[in-house]
């Protein structure tokens, strides 16, 4: 165990307290009457857990492909299966995101969320927990547990705060992650049985037998696939962001539909590289036509938040083209496309959130015309949108530019396919800005941002810039980490 | 005193005899009921460590007896703590409820204790009589409570039949009636056609406790007829008791009986899919857990047939968290419904807002019967599921997993009915600080056994 994990080297359990802060904040939440209150305790318990994740980067060493900060405590000796926890380069961005995005939802639900307002910050606090848990976890049983347990919070923000079809959507949301979820459990069990233990990193780059490999691959690609979504998964996807309130997307958006392909990185690639390879061309298909697909659905849409969850479906086909691609400008590319996505669509997201306070309408058509009324407003979404189809200069740019080297390297034909998507993006997107600028002509009377609305959109913009100007610093972060993933995976395909 | 805990309920329902004769207000009768069954349960923990053998090595007294001792206790606690007196128990036979009430779970105890055919039987009638009485005896305008009384004494009956038959053969063919005698004779002809029938029939009569698949039947319409205070206690704690019994009269076998393994593989996937594919369809609430009783059993038995230790421990654990998770959905039904009628799925709209600890211990109990981690159902599932594939046998693992899949449909219902669904009106529930406790103790309780199962594993390992 020791030679995978260096040992935290604070003085308190750095990502524990990372974890369990947002679980107390949230037991907290009980016993507290006032809802002001409620919503300070919420936002103060998000704050203070952004700056603990911090301190962990700090503590961070991009030098090492090892899992750094661990923690170790035997939790069911007679199974073997420990209390393990450590970051790597993959993970490390995912939390500061995970523990970035917690305030920021705590703020956007701060006036949208009316009733019940103890129970909506609970569910946000208990998903914070889960999210960074499922990212520290170096025990199979421990992810599973956390990755399991998010499913409640997320089914209960869709299933109480969510739109007129919340019911349709939360069960299918539900019900199409759990199926996944009971796949991933045999095969944990089954690598389990194999290696006599349940943690991660030892199972990783072992010679497994071809036919295991297959059979594990194909149950771990099924729970990721429908996270991520990938293509023929993707139809849960729609409905739960639609009906979700604006918090409950953001996580969506941001957090969750990353854990597939997270899911893909850490467990697809490593545990069982020879049946990666020998499906990768399967999985660069679907991606390609999870691009297309996603782009030309995006086109026709006439519900703002219907549009940007079709164009996560593409965007995330970009991020598994990087992975299957098995290059390392593919790796961080995927990577990278993966923390954009988060910032950028968590950020469209909460504009349809801002505008939807306003006119209690999704529809584009409603919300057309806004560029005289509320230009601030405007102006930020104007930013997120050409961001969001990888304008130059912003952070989508970088990303889907590394995994277009990445996917070339690896094979002409699919990245000429993956071309046509990035132009489709691009119409989508202009469509949409043009309507919401300049759609309609009537005066309408609407309060532009307010301060708060400002507050909690302004890290994200500086994020699309920093990440699009100047990527040197996140990807030399997790340079080494996947430098070390392609390395391993090239001494065993070869 | 090795027997304290059995001549402690014999003498509450020496009790409740008496009182049944005379006059007395019902709810000094239920405090008595409550505060005697807090007795009972500290009385069963106090003689965890006794152990010997009575009435001519029938009788064995040892940790894994106590232990499923305690569990009865406490179910028996929970059971009669959820009584309140609106639950259509007519008043006259109030007394003579309890009374066979903690009759039946005297049965439940012997059971647990007993090691030799003939005093299995004796307990096995002691706690099915003390049932086929209870079953009847509800305010009710139509007969469906005779119904099911009939129903349940016919299908009980008949499972005993079976099982004496089975008895029968495995006495004439060994000779005796101690399970310690029978196990070295049996082995050698349980490979044989004829060893499989003697056993199974045997286990027929554990199977019909259990609601396992082809004794089923009587469950649904049994659970849907009784009150719904009868439904709890028939729905857990016999169950448990079925348990000891089947882990002591299925190790008969070993590992190496494929054809007698294949048996139970074949019925545990039987039950597992039948229960949970019916289980979709149901309105009434005591309907439905009727068959997800059904779907559990089929889990329960991807333990007992590994036949080795690590399997038959983790399908102890199950029983466990099966109790407490069952317990904690009935105690929902039994709130919720006023005049003690049954609950159907429509009464569960808007309970969210009605009473949210209610909702809470509806979702924390549905979530946990699904086998959703962090809790008690997901880590007992887990174990059994391991264990299952590392005897070898990965079809029945996959079937469970499936089916994990299936039933989740119709708990999520609960859950979504008390949650997403908004009821036009509603009036606010107050639940009285009795029933707030019994919430926090059963969550607790789900939550505790699926985060930190160690300490119990561990427990429980020791006395098998």
């Amino acid at each position: 165990m020791e030679q995978f994990l260096l040992m935290n080297t604070f003085s308190f359990p750095i990502l524990s307290t990372t974890i369990f802060l947002p679980l107390v904040g949230a037991v907290l939440l009980f016993f507290i009457k006032n809802e002001t209150a409620v919503k300070f305790i919420a936002l103060i318990t998000g704050v203070v857990n952004l700056i603990l994740a911090f301190v962990l980067f700090s503590g961070f060493d991009p030098n090492t492909h090892n899992f750094q900060l661990g923690e170790f405590i035997p939790w069911i000796p007679s199974y073997n299966i420990n209390y393990v926890l450590g970051v790597d380069g993959i993970t490390v961005f995912l939390i500061l995101l995970t523990a970035l995005l917690t305030p920021i939802c705590v703020l956007c639900s701060w006036t949208a969320i009316k009733e019940r307002v103890k129970e909506f910050m609970f569910c946000i606090l208990i998903m914070e927990c889960a999210m960074i848990g499922v990212f520290c976890a170096l025990d199979f049983i421990l992810f599973y547990i956390f990755w399991e347990a998010m499913l409640i919070p997320m089914y209960l923000l869709i299933a109480v705060w969510g739109g007129p079809q919340r019911d349709y959507a939360s069960i299918k949301f539900f019900i199409y992650t759990l199926f996944g979820s009971v796949f991933l459990l045999v095969a944990i069990i089954a690598v389990y049985l194999t290696t006599g233990s349940f943690s991660i990193p030892n199972a990783m780059y072992r010679d497994y037998s071809i036919t295991f490999q297959i059979w594990v691959f194909l149950a771990f690609a099924i729970a990721f696939a429908i996270k991520v979504p990938m293509f023929p998964f993707h139809t849960w996807l729609p409905a739960a962001h639609t009906e979700a309130p604006t918090a409950g997307s953001v996580f969506l958006a941001s957090v969750l539909l990353k854990m597939g392909t997270y899911g893909f990185m850490r467990f697809c690639l490593p545990i069982t590289p020879k049946a990666s390879q020998l499906f990768a061309p399967y999985f660069i298909i679907l991606s390609l036509i999870g691009i297309i697909y996603g782009g030309y659905v995006c086109l026709s849409q006439t519900d703002m938040k219907k549009l940007i969850a079709y164009s996560s479906v593409a965007h995330m086909g970009f991020v598994t083209l990087g992975i299957f691609s098995f290059t390392l400008f593919g790796f961080e590319g995927a990577l990278l496309q993966m923390l954009n996505h988060g910032v950028t669509t968590g950020a469209l997201f909460l504009c349809v959130g801002i505008i939807y306070e306003r006119t209690h309408s999704r529809q584009i058509f409603d919300n057309a015309g806004l560029g005289k009324i509320m230009p601030i407003y405007v102006g930020f979404f104007g930013l997120f949108s050409i961001s969001s189809f990888a304008f130059p200069g912003t952070n989508n740019f970088i990303g889907e530019l590394y995994v277009l080297l990445g996917i070339f390297k690896h094979h002409k034909i699919a990245g000429l396919f993956a071309i046509p998507g990035a132009v489709l993006a691009a119409a989508y997107m202009l469509r949409l800005l043009k309507q919401i600028v300049w759609g309609r002509e009537d005066k309408r009377e609407l309060a532009d941002m307010n301060i708060r609305e400002i507050i909690y959109l302004v890290p994200l913009c500086i994020l699309v810039f920093w990440m699009g100007l100047f990527p040197m610093p996140f990807v030399a972060t997790f340079e080494k980490t996947l430098a070390y993933l392609h390395n391993q995976l090239n001494v065993i395909l070869r | 005193m090795l027997i304290l805990p059995e001549l402690y309920l014999i003498l509450i329902s020496i009790i409740f005899l008496f009182i049944s004769l005379g006059k007395s207000k019902e709810k000094y009768i239920i405090t008595t009921a409550k505060v005697m069954s807090y007795v009972g349960l500290i009385i069963t923990v106090l003689s965890i460590t006794e152990k010997g053998e009575l009435f001519y090595q029938a009788y064995r007294i040892d940790l894994f007896s106590q232990l499923f001792k305690i569990l009865i206790a406490m179910g028996l606690t929970l059971v009669i703590s959820m009584f309140s007196e609106k639950d259509g128990i007519e008043k006259e036979y109030l007394p003579e409820y309890f009374m066979f009430l903690t009759l039946s779970s005297l049965g439940l105890m012997m059971l647990s204790s007993s090691v030799e055919l003939i005093s299995i039987i004796i307990s096995l009638e002691i706690s099915s009589y003390s049932l086929y009485v209870i079953v009847p005896l509800r305010r009710s305008q139509d007969a469906t409570q005779i119904e099911a009384s009939m129903k349940y004494l016919f299908f009980g009956a008949m499972s005993t039949g079976l099982m004496l038959y089975g008895m029968g053969y495995l006495y004439g063919v060994t000779g005796s009636t101690f399970i310690s005698d029978i196990i070295p004779r049996f082995r050698l002809i349980i490979g044989q056609p004829f060893g499989i029938f003697a056993l199974i029939l045997t286990l027929t009569g554990i199977f019909f406790k259990l609601s396992l698949f082809p004794m089923h039947f009587w469950a649904p319409d049994i659970y849907e007829g009784s009150s719904n205070m009868t439904t709890t206690f028939i729905a857990t704690l016999p169950k448990v008791a079925a348990t000891a019994l089947l882990i002591r009269l299925a190790t008969i076998a070993t590992p190496m009986h494929y054809n007698f393994v294949n048996v139970l593989i074949i019925l545990s996937a039987l039950s597992m899919t039948f229960g949970n594919i019916v289980g979709l369809v149901q309105r009434d609430i005591k309907r439905l857990l009727a068959y997800s009783g059904i779907a559990h059993a089929g889990y329960l038995m991807m333990g007992i047939l590994t036949l080795n230790i690590d399997g038959i421990v983790s399908a102890i654990y199950y029983i466990a968290i099966y109790v407490f998770m069952t317990l904690a959905c009935f105690f929902v039904i039994i709130t919720i419904s006023r005049q003690g009628e049954n609950t159907t799925i429509d009464n569960l709209v808007g309970l969210s807002k009605r009473s949210p600890l209610l909702a809470m211990t509806l979702a924390v109990s549905a979530f946990s019967l699904a086998g959703i981690p962090p809790t008690g159902g997901f880590t007992g599932k887990f174990f059994l599921f391991t264990n299952a594939f590392r005897q070898g046998y990965l079809p029945i693992v996959i079937i469970g997993a499936v089916n994990a899949v299936i039933a989740i449909f119709y708990y999520l219902n609960l859950v979504r009915m008390s949650y997403s669904k908004e009821a036009i009106h509603y009036d606010v529930m107050k639940l009285s600080t009795h029933e707030k406790v019994i919430c926090y103790v059963l969550i607790f309780i789900i939550i505790y056994m699926g985060v930190l199962p160690f300490g119990l594993m561990s427990l429980f390992k020791l006395m098998v």
